[in-house]
């Protein structure tokens, strides 16, 4: 089985190393892929459990079980050799590997142990009633407006303002922060030319971050500061402290916004749904939930082999990249009714939007709060939301989310 | 084949014969039982899978480590010597029956 796709760039070509795995020549991280990555999902579903992308020499995984069984097997399939294309056992990475997202246990549980006690429910719950309030301030202005903008006016400066205050980053410069994020993610795909421009754009965020992220220059109180704390305490080094401040701002943000604006734009273009949110704004954490289904922020992230092992009947090498398509996972047919179907009374958990396993997003409950209480906020007030024209599509080689999204709002009549 | 028994707070009670090995948490999620809810998908984040072991499933288990102990901390309904984490119990050799009792909330 062999499947063409228009291609952009053709750097090098891989023969398939096993007889019955389908070997497929497209490149997800074509810009016609990125723009609608589903038919490819479900074109890489269907030719087998898993696949071989001749493109860059890694087997993928895009169903649900077996995208499952890899996250769920850190011993076989870790992420010290990097979460993107790059092997760091093999490779020059771009920066240094972070000590939580590319880290295997127990070095990992450590750090990891840091992030659940400060992003932990009950410390979220102190933070809530300043989120609901920025929330009516941000949904007041929409209103006012009347025509607005869905991500600058409320996907983008929410989470900019409320996350990065709970962090305790300065508020002067925080734009700095979404290029520096755009990087990371690419850097989980392959160094083409979208990454190289990103890096060769980056200016002056990477000096903004590092200076945001020393101690001095945080609010007391903040994740970051409480970060600090737990180097004071030694649970960490403090190095790693600062790394770890920069961590959570890069995977905190850029996602967030994303997440949103993903919202936005399935509410907008389903009516319906936006109806059964308006009329029960209780629906906000199921939504959000579904949002994170059907419309993933992250698309895809590698995993890399510790040892020989088989995976759904092929053997593979010790060293061997395997792509993980968690947004595909999420539309599988072989688990979801109707997995193309935007359905906020659906029950979405299960999904794998926020990966699955001790990698899993640490920050997943917070990002669920900032995406629940705007969503809420905005079912509370708001009558209607339409779309003005196509959102602008945002082209990263691994989250998807939208830059601008004109739109009109109008407020419930009381 | 070993049995996970739920209690549910409204005195309902759902055997489901597993493999070993097999996840307490997943386990209920796949057979829709209500009243787990794990919203985290077992990445010991959210607190919301909480269950209590009844008496003789309780040595069962290997001990609760640091992160189970601070979501244990998060969980709604009241923490109980008995209470763990679902997604953090698997099922092991020679074992016949698990008995977990739901709480009475998850959120």
């Amino acid at each position: 089985m062999k499947f063409q796709q228009q291609q952009e760039t053709r750097s090098h070509s891989y023969k398939v190393p096993v007889d019955g795995v389908a070997s497929l020549d497209f490149d997800p991280y074509a810009a016609a892929v990125l723009r609608d990555p589903y038919p490819y999902y479900e074109m890489m579903r269907d030719a087998g459990p898993i696949v071989w992308l001749e493109r860059y020499g890694v087997y993928a995984v895009a169903r649900y079980d077996s995208v499952r069984n890899v996250l769920t097997d850190p011993e076989t399939y870790c992420s010290s050799a990097g979460v993107g294309l790059t092997n760091f056992h093999t490779e020059e990475p771009w920066r240094q590997p972070s000590i939580i997202l590319e880290v295997d246990p127990p070095e990992h549980t450590k750090t990891r142990a840091v992030f659940t006690r400060i992003l932990s429910p009950r410390a979220l719950k102190k933070l809530t009633s300043t989120f609901e309030a920025q929330a009516e301030l941000m949904v007041d202005r929409m209103i006012e407006k009347g025509v607005c903008d869905g991500v600058k006016d409320l996907a983008d400066a929410f989470p900019i303002k409320v996350f990065g205050d709970a962090v305790g980053v300065p508020a002067e410069g925080r734009e700095h922060l979404l290029p520096y994020g755009d990087m990371v993610f690419n850097a989980f795909g392959p160094a083409n030319d979208r990454f190289n421009e990103c890096l060769a754009n980056l200016g002056p965020a990477t000096e903004w971050i590092t200076k945001a992220c020393q101690r001095e220059n945080l609010t007391p109180n903040g994740f970051g500061a409480e970060l600090y704390d737990a180097a004071d305490a030694g649970d960490i080094s403090h190095e790693d402290a600062g790394m770890l401040v920069r961590t959570t701002l890069s995977a905190g943000l850029d996602t967030t916004i994303f997440t949103m604006g993903n919202a936005l734009v399935n509410l907008g273009r389903n009516p319906d749904q936006w109806a059964l949110l308006r009329d029960d704004p209780t629906r906000a954490r199921a939504t959000i939930e579904e949002v994170l289904r059907f419309d993933s922020t992250f698309h895809s992230f590698y995993r890399t082999t510790t040892r020989e092992t088989e995976l759904e009947g092929v053997p593979l090498k010790k060293e061997q990249k395997v792509l993980v398509f968690i947004a595909s996972a999420n539309r599988d047919p072989r688990h979801w009714v109707e997995p193309d179907h935007f359905d906020v009374t659906r029950k979405a958990t299960g999904n794998m939007g926020f990966g699955a396993g001790i990698h899993g997003c640490a920050g997943q409950m917070i990002a669920r709060m900032e995406g629940e209480i705007a969503l809420r906020t905005l079912a509370s007030k708001v009558e209607s939301i339409e779309l003005l024209g196509e959102p602008v599509l945002h082209f990263n080689n691994t989250v998807r989310g939208y830059t601008s999204m004109p739109m009109r709002v109008t407020a419930k009549r009381h | 084949m070993p049995t996970i028994t739920y209690l549910l707070a409204d005195g309902t009670k759902t055997d489901i014969k597993v493999d070993v090995g097999a996840n307490v948490m997943r386990t209920a999620i796949d057979a829709d039982i209500p009243g787990i809810v794990a919203e985290c998908g077992g990445a010991a984040m959210c607190a919301t899978c909480h269950v209590y072991l009844e008496p003789e499933t309780e040595s069962v288990f290997t001990a609760i480590s640091d992160v189970e102990e601070e979501m244990l901390e998060c969980v709604a309904d009241d923490r109980q010597p008995e209470s763990r984490l679902s997604c953090q119990l698997n099922v092991p050799a020679g074992v016949d029956r698990i008995t977990v009792r739901l709480p009475k909330t998850q959120s």
